[in-house]
This record gives C-alpha cells, structure tokens and sequence, in this order.
C-alpha cells in the first residue's frame, strides 16, 4: 500500500494555497476494518491527506530544499464521515511560513458538505540534524510524492482555471 | 500597551497552542512546568504571537535554544557560573532570574520561560 492520501492537485498556488482531490474506493483497505457493517474513512487518514496537501504546498514554498515534518496539530474538528464512492477535496492556505517552519489551515470537504477542518505545523528539520537522522535524500518528497509534484506544478501552471474542471 | 493589556493578548494564544484552559494561564505560569509545553510549542507560540501582535519575532531572541552549549566557564557541575549568569542575563534580559540565581542549576533554566517573559518581551517590542 502507498502512503499517498491525495490523488491530484486541482490547483495550486506556491507559498500560498492548494487544493487536492481524493476518491474514495471501497477497495482500500481501511474500508474493511473501520468499520465492519459501516465503512467510514478514519478521521486520522482524512487529516493525512490534508496534511500532505499543507506539507507539499509548504515543501514546495522552498523548492523541496527544507526537510518539511508535520509537527504539531494544534486544532482539528471533524464535522461528518466520508464514505466509499465519495471525492474528498482539500483546501489548504499557508498561515505564516518562516525559516524554521510553516503553519497551514484547511478544510475537507465532499461537495458541499464540510468533513474537517484543522490547523497544522510544519516544521523545517534542523539540516545537520536530518542528514543525520534521514540521510541527504529528502525523505518525504520522494517516490510516489514525486508524481503529485509533478501534478502540483501543473496544477500551478494551469491554476485558476483548473479547478471548474476538476470537478 | 499596558503589561495586563498584553496578558490577555497573550493569554488566548497559549490556550490554542497548548491546549490548556484559561483558568490555568497565570503571569507567572512557567511554560514547559506548569502548562506542558513542549519544544515544538515554542516555536508555535512565536507564530501566534507574531499574528496576533504584528510583530517579527526572533524565536532565539525570545526563547533562546541554546544559550551554553556546554561551556566550561559557564557552567561547572550542573550549575552556572558567575560568567553564566552574566550570559544569562544578556541573552534573556526579559526573565525574572532573581529566584534562579539563588540556586542556578543548569537543568532547572527552562523555569526561566514563564507568560511574564513574554509579555515583557512584547511590551519591549511594542514600544
């Protein structure tokens, strides 16, 4: 299984803003446990993908060169469940972004519906630290990520028009 | 501003940071001992108060990280030197040591780190 939570990006905007889209299968493997009878999305896995749409978006903001970890999620509010079949969008918007890190507010949304909002911290690793720890390849944007990346700059390039044909 | 006018500025930021309740933020509450603050809630904090203040924030001005890095002169057996505590009070003007010196141990510095730092550290900024 990929960690990946987000599917696309539908717009992006760099240092600013960013929106991504999931959809739902009852395939994935969270559907079968949470919870037998009645497959919701876990509340944790929604807040992931937000955080990857925040984290990519704050990544990006300095072209990948920082170490981006989410660090503290200081408010999260849950409004309602996301089910198999439904599309997820997430909004993200930077906050403040600053040397040693960034904090980022968003929402979730299934069409009009909102499922989540939260605050989320990023935080810029030390350099001597994460080459300890992570090695010079930057940890998070690697593999799989490299595809959305690709997927945000062209999301960026096209952004607004994107978004009305997203949907 | 006046220092009580910033504490209730100051007061709501650290309920979302550290999700404490009002009741529990005190002018002499110490972060990390009495409000469970943790490293990475410095740095939070800072954020806040930036946005809520307009201000620019050095964190290490206002939370310095590592003031000694084990400096012999400055700390012997656990506890600061004289020389530490001259340091002490140029990189922290804005703390109360006068209860710390009487025992400066070296592991007891993170009490320094209460909401009367910060306030008088915004007042500072704000003049």
């Amino acid at each position: 299984m990929r960690w990946v939570w987000i599917d696309r990006f539908t717009a992006f905007v760099p240092g600013k803003s960013a929106t991504a889209t999931k959809c739902l299968s009852q395939a994935e493997d969270h559907f079968a446990e949470h919870f037998p009878g009645f497959p919701v999305m876990p509340a944790s896995l929604i807040l992931e993908g937000l955080a990857q749409t925040g984290g990519i978006l704050v990544g990006e903001a300095n072209q990948f060169q920082e170490k981006v970890v989410l660090a503290k999620i200081p408010f999260a509010k849950f409004h309602g469940e996301a089910m198999a079949g439904e599309q997820l969008t997430y909004k993200t918007d930077i906050l403040d972004l600053r040397k040693e890190g960034a904090v980022v507010r968003g929402t979730v949304t299934c069409g009009e519906r909102l499922i989540a909002e939260a605050e989320i911290f990023f935080a810029h690793l030390d350099h001597n630290r994460s080459a300890q720890v992570f090695g010079d390849q930057n940890f998070v944007f690697s593999g799989e990520l490299q595809h959305l990346l690709g997927l945000a700059k062209l999301a960026a390039a096209k952004t607004p028009e994107l978004p009305a044909a997203a949907t | 501003m006046t220092q009580d006018e910033i504490f209730k500025r100051v007061k709501p930021q650290l309920v979302e940071a550290l999700g404490v309740d009002e009741g529990d933020v005190a002018m002499t509450s110490r972060l990390q001992a009495d409000l469970g603050a943790e490293s990475i809630d410095f740095l939070d904090i800072v954020f806040r108060l930036e946005r809520e203040f307009n201000l620019k924030i050095d964190r290490n001005e206002l939370f310095p990280e590592s003031i000694f890095q084990g400096d012999p002169k400055l700390i012997q057996n656990g506890m600061l030197t004289a020389d530490g505590l001259a340091e002490l009070r140029e990189k922290m003007p804005y703390a109360d040591i006068s209860k710390f010196e009487k025992n400066p141990k070296f592991e007891n510095i993170g009490d320094l780190f209460t909401v009367e730092l910060i306030t008088k550290y915004i007042a500072s900024k704000s003049k």
